[in-house]
């Protein structure tokens, strides 16, 4: 029965009534709102930086380039949301703290040394090493002692960006050499956004384990209904851990890119705020917070929707400050929208304007 | 020990009080047995109490909304504004302490309705919409004034100079005069507001709704409690406390500034937490949520006075102590679960 009426429906129903609708909805109403108010928002330009490489610029491609580590970071948060039906506030801290141990690693005890004390790859491994634990913790807290996740993670949370604090001894070590600022600069010869580029890959990666493996169906299982799950043989517990720790990964990239970005970190403000922008991101892209079914595809678009809308605030001269309010107002209409209670209303008003021709049923 | 289900549960939400309590006694005594010096003295108490007293009745409300099975991590965000706004209004546009608090309650009113209405009645996740309301409060306070500001208004001044003195606490000091110790008007009045809290949450019908709700919608449905309404009212009252703790916490500080009440809502969250409020729902007792914030609060000084005072212990201690709660209570609650 069901599967006949979904035959039925073409793609365009069926994409109006997917999760995908939300957040694509919203990213064409803000294109459509840039084009109305000023279509030069739209321009790329190819330049060159100060380094004299070739560089894409534009509104759309800064866009894209900051809103990358939010986009690396709602893929894990999306599975943590759908596996543990809560969220992870510690994103933030948890980037402070895994930035910091890889700056440890490459400035060695000096605060600005003029060679590397290590290569980059062992600094990113042990940023992933610390995000990985991060999550650990996490998700052990989450899925051993059964602590609501946002609470669980509410002490990295306070504890996160003293604990970075006290790893680099209140330091803030900049790293010497070029190379570094690649992750979250340009590449010399590629015009496109390094940041882009790592966040593309992570995608790809993520989507060759959500075809090649069931991570994405067992998550879900776990998400709906922890008890049956088990009763059919999976591990909640593991699932909900694994999810946090696929998240601590997340974490030490998005750390990367930050790092990379300023040579340093600044532990105190470094990612702040952003765990509340990632649950945004789950929310806007249609997925459940209370966990289940998931898209991360959704939360993604929505990642990006949200630097845009980021973008488009600062195009209008809203000081940094301030921008939250504006934020705020932007995603409770959307979410106002979205919501079930109202969609109901709607489709009934909607029902009583195409009169009652045809039949439900 | 036989004993039907009900008292079980209810001894053991008992049991969360009891530990938070025998916890902070335990600390304080050993910290005047230990360290002696400041904590000898009654002002030191009274002291943390002045210091937090908005911070008890915004967690006051915190407690309320876990209890209801939200959240509301708005608080923050609203203190920051009621902070703000009541300055604006006391220097730049000549207004009383009488104006500046209906601002304040105001505000609270505000927050409370539009957010009370989006949970109960269309039924977005409370984390959500508060998460808005904090972005919204805390960028309206920078549009309203960024800059810091001093408050001089005389009369504010004078209400800031309330002053209680406690007969008997007091102290001689190295020259032998009687110091009197003190208490300010707002600790009064959040010892008030725990008081009035718990009395209605324990023994009015208003209040018993709450547990009911956060303990099982569909049984409270079923026994005719007005879910949405009831939500709705954890909700508008929170914001109402935190807009009223807000001015007292304004009291107490006397200037407002953008970075005011940061991570005051994980401070209330902590504190109700602490307290043995359980996030689940149904669980929760305002004395305990008092005692949570001078738990809190108390180690924080036994840290600073034991010599680790680099600024990044306090956050290290306070997470600590949090993560020792949780994982008690965690297994308070799943011994309950076996029995």
């Amino acid at each position: 029965m069901e599967k006949a009426t979904v035959k039925k429906q073409n793609p365009f129903n069926r994409l109006l009534h997917s999760q995908m609708m939300i957040p694509l909805v919203a990213l064409v109403l803000l294109l459509g709102f840039n084009l109305l108010m000023d279509p030069t928002f739209f321009k790329i330009t190819l330049g060159t930086n100060s380094a004299g490489n070739p560089v894409l610029s534009g509104n759309l491609i800064s866009a894209l380039n900051n809103g990358s580590e939010l986009a690396i970071l709602a893929i894990g948060m999306t599975l943590v949301t759908a596996a543990s039906g809560g969220q992870d506030i510690s994103v933030g801290a948890t980037i402070a703290i895994s930035g910091s141990a890889m700056l440890r690693i490459l400035c060695g005890t000096e605060s600005s040394p003029s060679t590397l004390a290590a290569p980059i790859i062992l600094g990113f491994l042990v940023a992933v090493l610390v995000g990985m634990l991060c999550g650990l913790f996490n998700g052990i807290l989450v899925a051993t002692f059964k602590i609501q996740p946002m609470i669980a993670t509410l002490i990295l949370y306070t504890a996160g960006r003293s604990i970075a604090a006290w790893i680099n001894n209140n330091q803030l070590p900049i790293v010497p050499g070029s190379t570094f600022t690649y992750f979250g600069g340009f590449i010399p010869g590629i015009p496109i956004p390094t940041p882009f580029l790592i966040a593309v890959l992570c995608f790809i990666i993520m989507a060759l384990v959500m075809k090649f493996t069931n991570l994405g169906l067992y998550t879900q299982a776990v998400g709906i209904n922890e008890n049956a799950a088990k009763l059919n043989g999976l591990k909640p517990a593991f699932i909900k851990i694994l999810s946090f720790v696929i998240l601590g990964v997340c974490v030490a990239v998005a750390a990367l890119i930050k790092c990379s970005r300023t040579s340093t970190i600044n532990y105190s403000v470094v990612a702040q705020n952003i765990e509340m922008d990632a649950i945004l991101a789950v929310a806007l892209g249609g997925n459940s917070l209370g966990g289940g079914k998931f898209n991360i595809w959704a939360s993604v678009v929505a990642a990006y929707v949200i630097q845009l809308l980021t973008t488009t605030l600062y195009k209008f001269k809203v000081s940094s400050d301030a921008l939250p309010a504006y934020k705020a107002v932007v995603v409770i209409l959307l979410i106002v929208f979205s919501a079930p209670v109202v969609k109901e209303k709607m489709a009934e008003i909607g029902k009583k304007v195409r009169k009652p021709a045809k039949e439900v049923g | 020990m036989p004993a039907n289900k009900k008292k079980r549960t209810l001894s053991d939400a008992n049991l969360l009080l009891l530990i938070t309590i025998v916890v902070f006694f335990v600390m304080y005594i050993s910290a005047v047995v230990f360290l002696g010096s400041g904590f000898r003295k009654a002002q030191m108490f009274f002291n943390i109490l002045d210091a937090n007293a908005g911070l008890v009745i915004t967690a006051c409300g915190m407690s309320l909304v876990m209890i209801t099975q939200g959240i509301d991590i708005s608080i923050g965000g609203v203190v920051r504004l009621v902070c703000m706004s009541c300055a604006v209004n006391l220097e730049l546009q000549n207004g009383t302490p009488f104006t500046a608090f209906l601002i304040a309650m105001g505000i609270g009113l505000a927050f409370g309705v539009v957010q009370g209405f989006l949970v109960a009645y269309l039924e977005i996740q409370p984390f959500i919409v508060s998460l808005a309301g904090m972005y919204f409060a805390k960028g309206l306070t920078t549009i309203i004034h960024t800059n810091p500001i001093s408050v001089t208004n005389e009369a504010f001044k004078a209400l800031r100079k309330i002053e209680f003195v406690l007969p008997g606490l007091g102290y001689y000091n190295k020259k032998g005069t009687y110091i009197n110790t003190t208490i300010e008007l707002g600790s009064v009045v959040a010892i008030v507001v725990v008081i009035l809290m718990f009395l209605m949450l324990r023994y009015t019908k208003f209040g018993r709704n709450f547990y009911a709700v956060g303990g099982n919608k569909q049984s409270a449905l079923m026994l005719g409690i007005n879910v949405k309404r009831t939500k709705f009212m954890s909700h508008l009252i929170c914001s109402l406390l935190a807009g009223f703790g807000g001015f007292v916490y304004f009291v107490h500080i006397g200037s407002a500034a953008t970075s005011n009440a940061n991570g005051m809502e994980m401070n209330a969250i902590a504190s109700s937490i602490i307290g043995g409020t359980l996030l689940t729902g149904g669980v929760g007792n305002v004395i305990g949520t008092l005692f949570g914030v001078l738990s809190l609060n108390t180690i924080q000084n036994i840290v600073s006075s034991i010599g680790l005072d680099d600024a990044w212990w306090t956050d290290i201690t306070i997470a600590g102590m949090l993560c020792l709660f949780l994982v008690i209570q965690s297994v308070v609650m799943s011994r309950t679960k076996k029995k």
